[in-house]
């Protein structure tokens, strides 16, 4: 299947700083994609290629197949970092316009809009000015502005920020939806939590340049520690213990934990058969790398280029 | 395109309904019609009667001096003290007018004495009669007969005439200074006034960040053009508007004036007679009203909406880039200048062009796109030659493409670039981009 965007070699310079560095991403049609990277990365950069807000200075991007056109903006929705929205405008006449500017017409704007504001419980904020709102509100309302024309291609920078748990929920639950309807999401952000919980594919960016790529199952694998943790239900004798541990005979309220280190042509299976022998196993699992700790590892151990 | 207008329709629509705006609509025309009705209206209403007692010590004055409506001249005699403390019992509205002695060669010590200042109309009025009066006396005491002199009035009223390929017709410096200068200011003041429109409205959008969400939807010059375009809508608007409540308001108020003075011309009241009559003649021969039919109004008007919205466009571009370039308005301030030293220069220079509208000088300044908006307006009802013209509204054009395009430049760097003071040189590095 045609991705549904694919960076070729992107390159972006503000004078003779290089914000993007040969950057070739493949976003999977109908995934839910993450964009990692630190503060200054060009993660930005990227995203305001693909909305077409700035042009790239090499490179092409490819929209479900064909290279981006202006008319790609009305199957696009942008939610940037820094919400905007017109202070003094109403709520209601505000989202109209939006709308009607990714080229929607006004009936049809106004149908869909009504239908948010039903779904999202919003309705008698239709004619409140912006600057009546909470910031958690004109959160809501930008949300609903960035996918009320139904693109399919969503772009959410940081999109929880601003909210209380509930409706974080809210939220994370209307994007899962809008998911499953089809559209392919691309998150920006720095929440690991997220990440790990929503995102199918990652990309990270590091100092302009593409740094990790790949679903988040291969990256995971490809940081597996070869770490596992067993609890067992009396302490292990390791005077008398094959295996090397890292950790051994932490006590926990219920169980000893110990965890060691495999290496190449170890197998958990053995080390397994060896701690049965010495005390009953209450549970064994293999430490999987956070993404925060992929991050942490990725983004340090570039060398500075500076 | 359509986004354009759609753009234009919620920078329209978003300012015209605005309370300011409502406020400026009704208020503009109040203070036109303001301005020129309440003086008018002050000199007719019914003005409280003054009783002047005069005391005459030459004799030569107190029977020619004429009562009318609001003064009543009352001969009286005895001496300076009794007539002072008399006045002092007397109630309101009440004066002396004391007149030293004189044979009438000499000027006698006048003195008025009165409860409170009087107005200065009536203090000019008594000094005419009694210039006038002493004239007299002194003609007479030379030997010359005053209705002689009466009769003797040469009038000269110097008629210029346009002659060229149209053939011969009647022109009027004085209607053509009124008319340039009327619109070369209303210029000005367009574009100070909806060009800062335009900045702050770039500026808002900006620091908002309602901007990156615009141009995930439309292209920068998109937005950009469409927010000049809507707000010279609402420049016009709210001109045309001004126009017509002025003229509403002017007319019905004059109706309603004229009728309670007895349809007397308030311009007999007010003043002095003797001014207003010459006035009333100037104006009945070849007042500047005849004048102004005079200047080709049509083709003024044609000029005057080019000018105007070239000259805004102009200007507008570059208020727009200024906005797109900072942060707040006290950045702006550095980038105003070279923006507004070209309008100030040009209304300033304005005087000096009207009087000698074919120098050099005004030939330069109404080619230059900066400063001929409102030069060339200034130029125009003094009938330039029309290659110069055509010059001037070419280069205009050239001026506002050229401006729109370097600040498109400017513009779509800017809106995306925040936290940063920016210099010249930096905007120079956008224009690159």
């Amino acid at each position: 299947m045609t991705p549904i965007i694919q960076t070729q070699n992107l390159v972006k310079r503000y004078g003779t700083y290089t914000a993007l560095d040969q950057v070739s991403v493949s976003i999977p049609k109908g995934s839910i994609f993450g964009l990692l990277g630190p503060n200054g990365a060009g993660k930005t950069s990227l995203i305001r290629i693909i909305t077409q807000i700035t042009a790239p200075d090499e490179g092409t991007v490819l929209f479900d197949g064909k290279p981006l056109a202006p008319a790609d903006v009305a199957r696009i929705g942008y939610l940037p970092e820094e919400r905007g929205l017109y202070k003094k405008a109403k709520v209601g006449e505000q989202l109209l316009y939006f709308a009607q500017l990714k080229g929607m017409s006004k009936a049809e704007a106004l149908e869909k809009t009504k239908k948010w504001f039903i779904r999202l419980d919003i309705k008698d904020w239709w004619n409140k000015n912006v600057e009546e709102l909470s910031k958690g509100m004109a959160q809501k309302v930008q949300f609903v502005a960035t996918v009320l024309h139904e693109p399919s291609f969503i772009i959410l920078d940081e999109p929880f920020s601003g909210f209380d748990p509930v409706n974080s929920d809210v939220i994370r639950d209307e994007i899962l939806r809008l998911h499953d309807q089809g559209s392919t999401i691309l998150f920006s952000t720095h929440r690991m939590d997220t990440v790990e919980e929503l995102c199918s594919h990652v990309v990270l960016i590091d100092k302009a340049r593409k740094v990790l790529d790949g679903s988040t199952k291969d990256i995971r694998n490809q940081f597996k520690s070869h770490r596992y943790s067993v609890e067992t239900k009396e302490p292990i004798n390791f005077s008398n213990f094959p295996w090397q541990p890292e950790t051994m005979n932490v006590e926990k309220e219920e169980f000893y934990a110990s965890s060691f280190k495999l290496v190449d042509g170890q197998s958990p299976n053995e080390l397994v058969a060896d701690v049965i022998q010495h005390a009953e196993i209450l549970g064994f699992r293999e430490e999987m790398p956070s993404f925060h700790d992929i991050f942490v590892q990725v983004v340090s151990r570039e060398p500075e280029t500076v | 395109m359509n986004k354009i207008l759609l753009i234009i329709e919620r920078e329209f629509l978003s300012r015209v309904k605005k309370k300011s705006f409502l406020i400026m609509t009704v208020l503009g025309p109040i203070l036109f019609a303001g301005i020129t009705i309440i003086p008018t209206w002050l000199a007719m209403r019914d003005a409280t009667q003054t009783t002047v007692s005069v005391l005459d010590k030459s004799g030569l004055f107190a029977k020619r001096l004429k009562s009318n409506k609001e003064t009543i001249f009352v001969s009286i005699d005895g001496s300076e003290e009794k007539a002072k403390q008399s006045l002092m019992k007397a109630g309101e509205h009440q004066m002396l007018l004391v007149i030293g002695e004189t044979n009438g060669n000499t000027t006698p010590d006048i003195r008025i004495f009165s409860e409170s200042n009087p107005s200065l109309d009536l203090v000019h009025s008594i000094e005419g009669q009694i210039n006038s009066e002493l004239k007299n006396v002194q003609l007479k005491s030379s030997g010359i007969d005053p209705a002689l002199v009466e009769k003797i009035k040469p009038d000269v009223d110097i008629k210029t005439t346009v002659l060229n390929d149209e053939g011969e017709k009647e022109g009027s410096s004085a209607a053509a200074t009124i008319v340039g200068f009327g619109a070369g200011f209303l210029i000005y003041i367009f574009i100070f006034l909806y060009g800062s429109q335009v900045m702050t409205g770039v500026m808002e959008e900006k620091t908002n960040r309602v901007v990156e969400v615009i141009i995930s939807s439309v292209r920068p010059f998109e937005l950009m053009l469409g927010k000049i375009v809507g707000v010279a809508m609402v420049g016009l608007a709210q001109f045309l508007l001004w126009m017509i409540l002025s003229y509403g308001i002017t007319t019905v108020a004059g109706a309603v004036m004229m009728k309670q003075s007895d349809s007397k011309p308030a311009i007999e009241i007010s003043g002095n007679p003797e001014a207003s009559k010459e006035m009333k003649k100037k104006m009945g021969k070849s007042g500047i009203l005849k004048e102004l039919q005079n200047v080709n109004l049509v083709s003024v008007v044609m000029y005057f909406m080019f000018y105007f919205l070239g000259g805004y466009l102009l200007y507008s571009a570059m208020f727009a880039a200024v906005g797109a370039a900072v942060d707040n308005q006290q950045d702006a301030q550095q980038f105003m200048l070279p923006i507004t030293i070209p309008i100030i220069g040009a209304i300033v220079m304005a005087q000096f062009i009207i009087k000698d509208p074919n120098s050099n000088l005004a030939f330069w300044m109404s080619v230059i796109p900066f400063t001929s908006p409102i030069i060339m307006m200034i130029r125009i009802p003094f009938e330039p030659p029309f290659w110069q013209i055509l010059l001037s509204m070419v280069s205009l054009i050239l001026g506002f493409l050229g401006t729109t395009w370097m600040a498109g430049k400017i513009y779509r760097v800017g809106i995306l670039m925040y936290g940063k003071k920016v210099s010249y040189k930096e905007l120079w590095k956008w224009m690159r981009y």
